[in-house]
C-alpha cells in the first residue's frame, strides 16, 4: 500500500530524514520507534502532507500514486489519516460538526450518500462509547480545554469514524494513563483489517504490548537502522536505544 | 464658520425644512431648530478628535444638502421584501422606505394588549408629549444625534405597558432605494415594568448608489423590563451609516443589543447604556464581516451608576481585502457602583495583508469591590488548524471558511430568538467562500 524509497527530508535546510526505505502492505501493523530527534514525527507529518518540509530526494508511493505530489485533502480523500501528536484546538466548531463535515466530505468523494444528522449521531455515539468518550463532548469545540489524554482519544474517535485505508498514529500513546492507553489500543485493534494498514509512531514500547505490531523499525538520526518483528520492541525496552545505535555503528565500521 | 457650514446654511437657509413631521408643534420645531444650530456650530467631527480618530466622516460635508429628500422613489416589490424578511410568517413587520413608514408593505396585525406601535411622524404631528424627553439636548451622545433631531422624518415608537410581553420579534425594516438619499430614522422603545420584547432594526439597500443614513434608537427600560435588540446592516456597497443606540436602564432590567455589520461602505455605531438602578444586566454583542474597502466602527460605552450591575461586551471582526474594523469599548464604573461585574472582549481576525483592526478597551473604575476584566486579540487563521482540517479532507477554501465561521459564530450564537439566530447564521455563511459547501455539511 505504501512504498517509501530513499526518502530525504529537510526542515529549513537541515536534514532530518536521511534515506528512509519502508514497505507497508494492507493488513499490516508497523511500529516506528526511536529516540527524540530521530525524525519519527517528521516522517508522519511528511506522509500527511504538512507544509514546511522539503523533500530533497526519494519517493513515497501510495496505492500506486505519488503521495508527495498530493495535497493534504487529496491524501485524506485517498484514505490516508494522521492521528496528530499535538491535536489542534478549533474554537467555535463542535466535535459533532467537525466529524460530520469530515465524514460527509469523504463519503461524497467516494460516491456514497452523505449521512443525515440522525444517522450520523447514531454512528458516532456508538464509536464514542467504544473509546470511552462521554457523549456530552460532542457539543464541545474540538479539543478546546481538553486534557492531553482527551485529545488523543478524540484522534482515535476520528480514526474509527473516518475508517481510513492507511492510518498513521503519531505518538498517540504519549501522555496517557494505563486505562486511557487500553481504550486507545482497543480502538486501534478494532480497526485492524486485511484492507487497512496501520503505522504506529511511538517512543515507548507500552502501546505495543496491546497493539502487537507485525513489523518494528527503529529510527535513528533520520535512518531506519534496524527492523524486526514484535520481539524487537521488547528488546529495545530492555536494552534501550543506545544499544541499537551502538549496534548500527558497529555494522558501519565492519 | 468654515466652508462646510456655509454650504449647509446656504442650502438650508439656516432653518429646518417645513415638510418635516411635527413642524406645527412648538416643542418639536424648537427642538429641531436648536439641534440644527448645535450641529452647525460644532460641525462634523474631524479625525483629530480621539473618538473619531479612525473614522473619516468628511464625506458628509461634501454633500450639497444634508436634508432628507422628499421625492418618494419606487418602493421595493413584495417579493423582494419577502426575500429579505428575517423572520418567518407571523412576525410583526414595520417597513420604512427612504425614511418614511409604508403601511402597505408592513404587517402589524395581532399585536397583543399592552403593546402600542406607531410611526414617529404620526406621533410628532399629534404633539405626543411623551416623546419630548427623548429629544432633549442632554440625550445627544454625539453631534449626529443632534443632526437626527433636526432632520428625522420617521421611525418606530414602541410602548410596552407594564407586564406586556411581545413574544414574536418586531422587525423594523429600513430600505434605502433612492439614489443619494439622506435618511434619518429615529426609533423609540419604552418598556414598562416587567415588559419584554425583541426588536430587530434592519437596514437594507437596494442600489449601489450612495445613501446616507443617520439613525438614532433610544430604549428606556423600567424596573425588571427585558429588551433584546438586534441591529443588522445589509446596506448597499456605497452606503454610509452613522448611528446611535442608547439604553436607559432602571433596576433589575435586562438589555441585550447585537450589532451585525454585513454590508455598507462606511458605518459607525455608538452604543451606550446607563445602568441607573441596582442589579441591571447589559450585554452588547457585535460582529462585523468586512471586505474590499469597507469600514466599520463600533464605539460602545457602558456606565455602571448603581450597585451590582452585570455587563458584558463581546465584539468580533473579520477583515479581508483592505477593510478596516474599529472597536473602542468603554466601561465606566462610577463611585457607588460597588459589586459591579463587568467583562469586555474584542477579537479580530485579519485575512489579508492590507486589512486592519483597531481595538481599544477603555476602563475607568471609581468604585471598590468590583470585578472587571477585558481582553483584546488580533490574529490570523491558524496554520495548524488549517492543516488539521485539510488532513481530514477539507479543501483549503472550505477549511478557511469553517474556521472563520467558527470565529464569527461565537457572536451569532448569543442571539436569543432562534429564528433570528438561524437566519443570521445563514447570512454569515452566505458571505463566506464555499459557504454553501459548509452549509450542506453542517
Amino acid at each position: 500500500m505504501l512504498t517509501i524509497k530513499n526518502l530525504h527530508v529537510a526542515v529549513d535546510g537541515k536534514p532530518i530524514l536521511c534515506g528512509i526505505d519502508l514497505n507497508v502492505r494492507a493488513g499490516e501493523v508497523h511500529a516506528i520507534m526511536g529516540p527524540n530527534g530521530s525524525g519519527k514525527s517528521t516522517l508522519a507529518q511528511v506522509l500527511a502532507g504538512r507544509d514546511g518540509y522539503q523533500v530533497t530526494a526519494g519517493t513515497a508511493r501510495y496505492l500506486g500514486q505519488d503521495l508527495l505530489a498530493m495535497t493534504p485533502e487529496q491524501r485524506a480523500h485517498a484514505g490516508v489519516f494522521l492521528a496528530f501528536q499535538y491535536p489542534v484546538e478549533i474554537p467555535g466548531v463542535s466535535i459533532a460538526l467537525f466529524l460530520k463535515t469530515a465524514l460527509n466530505t469523504l463519503r461524497k468523494q467516494r460516491g456514497l450518500a452523505e449521512l443525515d444528522a440522525m444517522d450520523f449521531l447514531g454512528l458516532v455515539r456508538e464509536k464514542m462509547k467504544r473509546v470511552g468518550m462521554d457523549e456530552a463532548l460532542l457539543s464541545r469545540a474540538v479539543n478546546e480545554g481538553f486534557s492531553g489524554g482527551e485529545k488523543k482519544r478524540n484522534e482515535i474517535l476520528q480514526l474509527t469514524v473516518l475508517a481510513p485505508k492507511l492510518a498513521i498514529l503519531d505518538e498517540t500513546d504519549s501522555g496517557l494513563d494505563i486505562d486511557a492507553l487500553k481504550l486507545v489500543a482497543d480502538g486501534v485493534n478494532a480497526m485492524r483489517s486485511s484492507r487497512r494498514a496501520i503505522v504506529l509512531v511511538t517512543h515507548y514500547q507500552r502501546l505495543l504490548d496491546y497493539v502487537v505490531p507485525d513489523h518494528v523499525h527503529v529510527l535513528s538520526h533520520g535512518r531506519i537502522v534496524k527492523s524486526g518483528g514484535s520481539e524487537l520492541a521488547r528488546e529495545l525496552e530492555k536494552l534501550g536505544y543506545g544499544w541499537v545505535e551502538a549496534e548500527s555503528a558497529a555494522r558501519l565500521v565492519a | 464658520m468654515n466652508v462646510q457650514q456655509e454650504a449647509w446654511n446656504s442650502t438650508n437657509l439656516g432653518v429646518v425644512p417645513q415638510a418635516l413631521a411635527g413642524h406645527d408643534v412648538p416643542w418639536v420645531r424648537q427642538a429641531r431648530q436648536s439641534a440644527f444650530a448645535r450641529f452647525t456650530a460644532q460641525g462634523l467631527p474631524t479625525r483629530r478628535e480621539e473618538e473619531w480618530k479612525y473614522t473619516d466622516v468628511a464625506v458628509f460635508g461634501h454633500r450639497a444638502s444634508l436634508a432628507p429628500d422628499y421625492i418618494p422613489p419606487d418602493p421595493p416589490s413584495e417579493a423582494a421584501l419577502h426575500a429579505w424578511a428575517l423572520s418567518s410568517a407571523g412576525a410583526h413587520l414595520m417597513v420604512f422606505v427612504n425614511g418614511h413608514y409604508d403601511a402597505d408593505l408592513s404587517a402589524l396585525d395581532g399585536l397583543p394588549a399592552g403593546v402600542r406601535l406607531q410611526s414617529l411622524a404620526e406621533l410628532l404631528d399629534d404633539a405626543d408629549a411623551l416623546l419630548q424627553p427623548f429629544f432633549d439636548a442632554r440625550q445627544e451622545h454625539t453631534i449626529f444625534a443632534a443632526l437626527n433631531t433636526a432632520f428625522t422624518t420617521d421611525g418606530a415608537v414602541l410602548y410596552l405597558a407594564p407586564g406586556a410581553v411581545l413574544d414574536t420579534p418586531l422587525h423594523l425594516l429600513f430600505i434605502a432605494s433612492g439614489h443619494g438619499t439622506a435618511i434619518y430614522p429615529r426609533n423609540i422603545v419604552v418598556a414598562g415594568e416587567g415588559a419584554r420584547a425583541t426588536v430587530i432594526e434592519h437596514y437594507l439597500g437596494t442600489l449601489e448608489a450612495h445613501s446616507f443614513t443617520n439613525a438614532i434608537t433610544q430604549i428606556s427600560l423600567a424596573n425588571g423590563a427585558a429588551i433584546e435588540h438586534c441591529k443588522l446592516l445589509q446596506e448597499g456597497s456605497a452606503a454610509f451609516h452613522i448611528a446611535g443606540i442608547h439604553a436607559e436602564q432602571a433596576a433589575g432590567s435586562h438589555f441585550v443589543s447585537h450589532s451585525f455589520a454585513l454590508g455598507g461602505h462606511l458605518g459607525r455605531n455608538d452604543i451606550t447604556a446607563n445602568l441607573s438602578g441596582p442589579g441591571c444586566h447589559c450585554t452588547l454583542n457585535g460582529l462585523y464581516l468586512l471586505d474590499g474597502r469597507q469600514h466599520m466602527d463600533h464605539h460602545t460605552r457602558i456606565d455602571h451608576l448603581a450597585p451590582d450591575g452585570v455587563s458584558r461586551q463581546y465584539y468580533r471582526g473579520v477583515m479581508d481585502g483592505e477593510s478596516r474594523g474599529v472597536f473602542n469599548g468603554k466601561l465606566i464604573v462610577h463611585a457607588g457602583a460597588a459589586g459591579t461585574d463587568a467583562h469586555q472582549s474584542s477579537g479580530n481576525l485579519l485575512l489579508s495583508r492590507r486589512a486592519e483592526a483597531d481595538t481599544k478597551p477603555q476602563l475607568e473604575i471609581y468604585a471598590d469591590d468590583v470585578k472587571c476584566t477585558h481582553g483584546a486579540t488580533v490574529g490570523q487563521l491558524d496554520e495548524d488548524s488549517l492543516f488539521y482540517l485539510r488532513s481530514r479532507g477539507m479543501d483549503m477554501e472550505s477549511a478557511r471558511s469553517l474556521l472563520i465561521y467558527g470565529f464569527a459564530n461565537d457572536i451569532v450564537a448569543r442571539v436569543g430568538a432562534p429564528d433570528l439566530r438561524a437566519r443570521i447564521e445563514q447570512l454569515v455563511l452566505d458571505r463566506l467562500p464555499q459557504g454553501d459547501n459548509i452549509k450542506e455539511l453542517l
